[in-house]
């Protein structure tokens, strides 16, 4: 069935595909929708959950943990400052290994005030052991969702991940969306069978202290656990492909990289308008092309080797910034990058914040500063900042 | 000479991690001997969570999942939804804080819990102080103890204002039944979980639990002070079931003086502080006994 519907919306039908048994959840603009499509789901009696109106997002993830825990395939969406007041329990998740998706509607911190797209509030918890997955468009969001429930639940991977979505731009924002019929999403899922269970009569512990002796080995085990992830999701998008008819490149699409020059990195929706800009300049002759990252978390270093090497410059667009430092996405790239043979210049353009606008205008000014070869005393610029120039150079300092 | 009322089953196994003469010890001792061991264990941040040994041991025979300081509010509300999805509806989920956990920094989430109707027992045992973190004071530390964020000295004084009354806040979220006890008090102690386990909807229990470390006492005083406690009508023993009070000791009334002595926490006290805890203890007395409808020692 073909419906057209916000982002909000397509997260709240993958949800109920995914036959989500628990759903704390409290309120944040632009998240909000999701929660009362749910709440409306589970009040007509459209999907058989457990909605807990909770009173804080630290109490919203705190329950999915204890809910999941207990066998319950758990479900919850958030944003911004809901996202950072849940960080303490996003560590706890992870390092009880448990396969929780959580929407993330991305969004800027306060203050100012802002209600707009920015990846920051998202690249605040990078470190905490959740599979990071940025969506381009509503349809990505629903299939996303769906997907990494299979990933997640997998036991060689039992991580909890969040599918991101930008602040009105997807959230708000009417697309067409294909939904799969139900038994369709059953064939693909199956239901969620932990092999460890808190259950009464058992005695067990879940979360006890462990001593030096043993604590690093569980961290380790998270990250053999993120790499198999990194290796899975492609074969998960496989099956999603043949059983549902999507797939979305793996963790980094190459669009129109193999012959191009200068390459742009980005992510989120912003990737769709970047899409229209790569096929005009290519029209006028430009060798440009995009790569589009899907994952923060795992990072996929080496398809982003595979996609910028030999290139002679390439671009990564942040839509959040790490003060006195550069953008997330860019010290990951760069990272990656250093020490390969061929590799090229890498330089930054931090766009979008709290969010303004990234039109095809300044995707265009983008594309043509790495084609000028310009460099400057700083790999980082910012763009399209009011009364100046649209590159302009982070300074300060010595 | 009454019959013993207290199952013999244990929950706790000899041998952990809790320091000799420990309050909390014997809350969870008598937790379990009257609620059995099929109860799913939810435990924040505090003494408990270290009590139980370092993984992969564990002295506890019942399910438990630790979860993080201010979250057994949200813990206890996740696992019953877990379980009744499951089918499971008759499993007694219990959430199991210290004072620190449940009266400063896990309120908020307890609050939600009993606003929602989360269908659990929640219990907050009261050493009176962050007693896990080395004896810092907390809200529910009495007024005039010493601790040490409450050190004393020339200019800092011992804990100002009285301890946070978190019956009356849990009574005023109409919760069917809500029940203070002591490890001075077993027979009472079990009755009143069992009371609890019957009830449907968030039940709140508060568990006076001394700590020899942390109220400086000599370890084999910790039942003798809980009694003393109840005895000088300091912490009463009383349950509130759907709204109605009723007293279930009516204790011999002692002179606050008798408890306060034979703490060290308490020792810096003069006379005339003794005299003004003394006063706001048989004010508060008097307060409860207004509201309760029924007095007894005899109730069982």
């Amino acid at each position: 069935m073909r419906k057209v519907m916000t982002g909000d919306h397509a997260a709240a039908y993958a949800a109920r595909l995914s036959r989500v048994q628990v759903v704390p959840a409290y309120p944040i603009t632009p998240q909000t929708a999701i929660v009362e499509k749910l709440s409306s789901f589970v009040a007509n009696g459209e999907l058989s959950a457990r909605m807990i109106d909770v009173e804080s997002e630290h109490t919203a993830m705190a329950a999915c943990i204890s809910a999941a825990t207990a066998g319950a395939r758990t479900f919850t969406a958030t944003s911004s400052q809901g996202l950072a007041l849940m960080h303490e329990m996003l560590f706890w998740a992870s390092g009880s290994r448990l396969p929780i998706v959580m929407a993330e509607v991305s969004r800027a911190l306060a203050p100012p005030w802002s209600i707009w797209a920015d990846h920051l509030d998202v690249i605040a918890e990078r470190d905490t052991g959740w599979i990071q997955l940025f969506c381009e468009s509503n349809q990505e969001v629903l299939d996303s969702i769906i997907m990494l429930y299979r990933l997640c639940e997998m036991q060689r991977v039992l991580l909890p991940a969040m599918v991101i979505m930008d602040a009105f731009i997807l959230s708000h924002t009417l697309e067409p969306v294909q939904i799969p019929g139900q038994h369709r999403v059953d064939e693909f899922l199956p239901p969620y069978a932990p092999g460890t269970l808190l259950e009464p009569g058992s005695p067990s512990l879940f979360g006890s202290v462990a001593k030096p002796d043993e604590y690093m080995e569980f961290r380790y085990g998270m990250d053999v656990a993120m790499r198999e992830a990194a290796r899975l999701l492609p074969e998960v998008e496989e099956e999603y492909r043949r059983k549902l008819g999507r797939s979305y490149g793996g963790l980094l699409e190459n669009y129109r990289c193999d012959d191009a020059d200068v390459v742009l990195i980005a992510n989120g929706s912003v990737v769709s308008t970047a899409r229209q800009v790569v096929d005009q300049m290519r029209a006028e002759g430009k060798k440009v092309g995009l790569g589009k990252l899907r994952t923060l978390r795992p990072f996929p270093s080496a398809e982003v080797n595979g996609l910028i090497g030999g290139k002679a410059a390439v671009g990564v667009l942040d839509r959040s910034y790490s003060f006195g430092s550069g953008g997330a996405l860019f010290s990951e790239i760069r990272g990656a990058a250093y020490g390969r043979s061929g590799s090229p210049r890498i330089k930054d353009y931090v766009a979008g914040i709290g969010g303004r606008d990234v039109t095809p205008e300044v995707l265009r000014g983008i594309y043509e500063d790495l084609l000028s070869g310009r460099g400057g005393e700083s790999d980082v610029a910012w763009v399209d900042l009011a009364g100046g120039p649209l590159i302009r150079n982070a300074e300060g300092g010595g | 000479m009454a019959k013993l009322t207290i199952p013999a089953e244990e929950g706790v196994c000899p041998g952990n991690l809790g320091c000799p003469g420990c309050g909390a010890n014997l809350v969870m001792r008598y937790l379990l001997k009257a609620l059995g061991n099929d109860v799913i264990l939810s435990v924040p941040a505090c003494c408990w969570a270290v009590i139980p040994g370092y993984y992969p041991n564990s002295s506890l025979k019942v399910a438990t999942i630790f979860s993080a300081f201010e979250a057994t509010g949200a813990s206890i509300s996740g696992l019953r939804a877990a379980f009744d999805v499951r089918g499971k509806k008759d499993v007694t989920i219990v959430g199991f804080a210290g004072d620190g956990g449940t009266a400063d920094i896990g309120l908020q989430a307890l609050s939600g819990a009993a606003e929602r109707g989360t269908d659990a027992i929640y219990v907050m045992y009261d050493n009176e102080a962050y007693m896990n973190t080395g004896v810092q004071r907390s809200s529910s530390t009495p007024e005039g103890a010493w601790t040490t964020t409450t050190p004393g000295g020339k200019k800092q004084l011992w804990k100002r204002g009285e301890k946070k009354n978190m019956m009356e806040i849990m009574v005023a979220h109409h919760i069917p039944y809500a029940a203070s006890v002591s490890v001075g008090f077993p027979e009472d102690f079990v009755r009143k979980l069992q009371a609890a386990k019957r009830e449907k909807g968030l039940r709140f229990i508060h568990a006076f639990s001394p700590c020899p470390p942390g109220w400086r006492h000599d370890p084999s005083k910790t039942v003798e002070i809980a009694k003393l406690a109840v005895e000088t009508h300091i912490f009463p023993l009383f349950e509130v079931r759907h709204g109605k009070y009723i007293l279930t000791k009516k204790g011999a009334g002692l002179p606050v003086e008798e408890y306060l002595r034979r703490q060290g926490r308490f020792s810096h006290l003069t006379a005339e502080e003794v005299k003004a805890i003394q006063k706001k203890v048989e004010v508060n007395w008097e307060l409860l006994n207004r509201t309760a409808s029924v007095m007894t020692d005899e109730l069982y």
